[in-house]
């Protein structure tokens, strides 16, 4: 498998009246071809922070970013964070796409469909108009849009929810990029047609060998299309593997109190578990482990280190790492009886 | 499109009759005599019972407002025999103080003031629109700041403050505009004499007005480039240039058609102040004479006509809201 991204030690801050926010402290993922990668986490937890910087989308000034993402743009890899304002143009679009949250919002009122995905093409492949509207009905089609010719010359609000995301998808497609970057791209639709988008996400993953960074709060969505996940957590990465190993033997409290507030159908009556208290502010983060405040298995930690470090980045395996403070066969033995209760 | 502006020409015309009938109805509740004001002070009875006959105001106040209206098509004669005057169709009535038609009397007065409005929109839309987009450009850098000044000083100035101070130091003081003597010239006949007749009225008027939309237009561009449209079309590689002069000027365009079509046709009633400060004898002095010497039927005719331009142009701006914004639909 070839690598197409790969993000080190990204930190990513904004300066507000009160302090600065360090919205992503740390990050590294990478991102292969042909795989699903997702990142989780609640509001605020940096992970649209960390798609964004990918696509070198933060206001200039207001965001100062150190680290590296580096890029595969047909073969070589250029770092994102260093390149001017005119190197990132070139790459965004084109080696890199994007689709937003919220498909109703995303396509500009005012324009036809088919001339807001021309626009894609064209913005890289300068006068070629005509090459431009026939991809534009080619990529219409291949997302499943009937009669894509007529449907070319019609405006957004002629579309529904779930057809404006398939448009939004088209467009990111124009350039046939290798990386596809959703943010939260079922979010804003129906259960059916969530379904239905996903879907054709890992259809379009095969068809074009692309990566998809997925970003999602839905474990339901991870479970369904990721290969492997990111937790995230006050801008870190607090656990990350394939995904069957995160969902059958979390090792970070934080996701496992994820997976514990899913709501099911056999847990009728009862309340929903949710993870007690509020994420930490961040501008000051506690000195110690950020999640510390909320987690309820603290007292097994065998030094006072909760409070007081930041625990590091620990891989249990090759793939699957986590951080916590508890020791690893502990935290195995603890989280697995929770699991097995919650799934009886 | 046609079974619109049929519906919406129905309805504009029953518009304008209820307010031809409300501004009659409000004047002959007046405690004035109209018949009394049609002559000065050595008056006497027999003229005024004359004139009260000759001008109809002796019959009820229905049959009055019907012979105003079928004037307004057939045209009127007022009196009979030798003293027999007549004002053609279409006709808004006389006015005694003037000897003269309502209806030439505005064909007077309405060029001057279409001529004040339409020069000072296209000034007021260039500077107003130019300066909001240089305001947004370079948000909270000196050109913003140097536009919020002039917004402050044009907001606050009074119109008849800006416009004296311009007759005072550009065209007395420093003599760089002459002054118009020789009165109102046609753009067609002579386009400097013109244009000298007119640049210091459209540009106090159209100081106070460029504030306004120099405020419009760079809060409108600011919160047009925080939309998520806007973001997609970086996310296509798209250069910053053409997202702020297409992607977020073009969003913005169809609201500021609306607020100008809805000042055009404000200021078509008259721009009272401007028209006084320079001397104009457009409608809005007409109007301000005319309310000054109980001219009634100058006064019912402004007034009906301001309607009728404020209804029509409400007409025109909501079709050009349908071709600029896809999403109304005109049905």
């Amino acid at each position: 498998m070839s690598e197409l991204l790969r993000i080190e030690d990204l930190h990513v801050s904004f300066k507000t009246d009160d302090g600065a926010v360090r919205a992503v402290d740390g990050v590294s993922l990478t991102l292969n071809a042909g795989e699903t990668v997702a990142i989780v986490g609640e509001s605020g937890s940096g992970k649209t922070v960390t798609s964004l910087s990918v696509m070198g989308l933060h206001k200039k000034g207001s965001a100062q970013i150190s680290g590296s993402i580096s890029l595969n743009d047909g073969g070589t890899f250029k770092d994102v964070v260093s390149l001017n304002d005119e190197q990132i143009r070139d790459i965004r679009g084109r080696a890199v796409a994007m689709i937003f949250q919220d498909p109703m919002s995303s396509l500009h009122p005012y324009y036809k469909i088919g001339n807001q995905l021309a626009e894609a093409y064209l913005v890289h492949n300068p006068g070629k108009k005509k090459e431009a509207m026939a991809r534009a009905i080619e990529m219409l089609d291949l997302v499943g849009i009937p009669e894509p010719a007529k449907r070319a010359v019609e405006f957004p609000h002629q579309f529904s929810g779930g057809m404006r995301q398939r448009v939004m998808i088209a467009m990111a497609l124009m350039n046939s990029p290798q990386i596809l970057i959703a943010d939260e791209p079922t979010t804003a639709l129906d259960v059916t047609v969530q379904a239905q988008i996903l879907a054709l996400l890992s259809k379009l993953k095969k068809e074009f060998n692309m990566g998809i960074l997925l970003i999602t709060h839905d474990l339901g969505v991870v479970a369904q299309v990721a290969d492997r996940v990111n937790v995230m957590y006050a801008g870190r990465i607090v656990e990350e593997g394939p995904v069957d190993d995160l969902f059958y033997s979390p090792l970070a409290p934080y996701t496992l109190g994820l997976l514990k507030s899913v709501p099911r159908v056999s847990s009728k009556n009862e309340r929903l578990k949710a993870i007690p208290g509020q994420p930490p502010s961040l501008i000051n983060l506690p000195v110690g482990c950020p999640f510390a405040p909320r987690c309820e298995y603290k007292q097994h930690s065998s030094e006072a280190g909760c409070n007081t470090t930041k625990p590091a980045l620990i891989g249990t395996s090759a793939t699957h790492r986590s951080r916590c403070h508890i020791p690893e066969a502990l935290r195995h033995d603890l989280f697995a009886k929770e699991l097995k209760e919650l799934q009886s | 499109m046609l079974k619109f502006i049929g519906r919406r020409a129905i309805f504009a015309a029953l518009t304008i009759l209820i307010v031809s009938a409300v501004v009659f109805g409000i004047f002959s509740l007046l405690p004035f005599d109209p018949a009394a004001l049609t002559c000065g002070q050595r008056c006497t009875d027999q003229i005024v019972e004359a004139n009260r006959i000759r001008l109809g105001f002796d019959k009820p106040i229905y049959e009055q407002y019907w012979l105003f209206l079928s004037g307004i098509f057939l045209g009127r004669t007022y009196g009979s025999g030798s003293s027999a005057f007549s004002c053609p169709a279409p006709s808004f009535g006389y006015s005694f103080n003037e000897n003269a038609c309502v209806t030439n009397m505005l064909v007077e007065a309405l060029p001057i003031t279409i001529s004040l409005a339409i020069g000072a929109l296209l000034l007021w839309l260039t500077v107003g629109i130019g300066l909001g987009i240089v305001a947004a450009k370079f948000k909270n850098r000196w050109p913003d700041t140097g536009s919020s000044v002039f917004v402050l000083l044009a907001t606050s100035l009074p119109t008849f403050v800006t416009g004296l101070a311009l007759l005072i130091w550009v065209t007395i003081k420093w003599k760089l505009v002459p002054l118009s003597l020789s009165g109102y010239v046609s753009i067609f006949d002579n386009p400097f004499g013109f244009f000298q007749y007119f640049i210091l009225p459209w540009i106090t008027l159209a100081i106070a007005y460029a504030a306004i939309y120099t405020r419009f237009t760079r809060a409108a561009l600011l919160e047009t480039l925080g939309e998520d449209y806007i973001r997609t079309a970086r996310a296509k590689g798209v250069g910053e240039r053409v997202v702020f002069f297409k992607h977020t000027l073009r969003a913005v365009l169809a609201p500021l058609i609306t607020l100008a079509g809805l000042d055009f046709a404000g200021l078509i009633g008259g721009a009272i102040i401007t028209e006084t400060i320079f001397n104009l004898p457009g409608l809005g002095r007409l109007t301000l004479r005319s309310v000054y010497e109980f001219d009634l039927s100058v006064v019912l005719a402004t007034t009906i006509l301001a309607a009728t331009v404020v209804i029509v142009m409400n007409l025109i701006v909501d079709m050009l809201y349908a071709v600029l914004d896809p999403r109304v639909r005109i049905t």
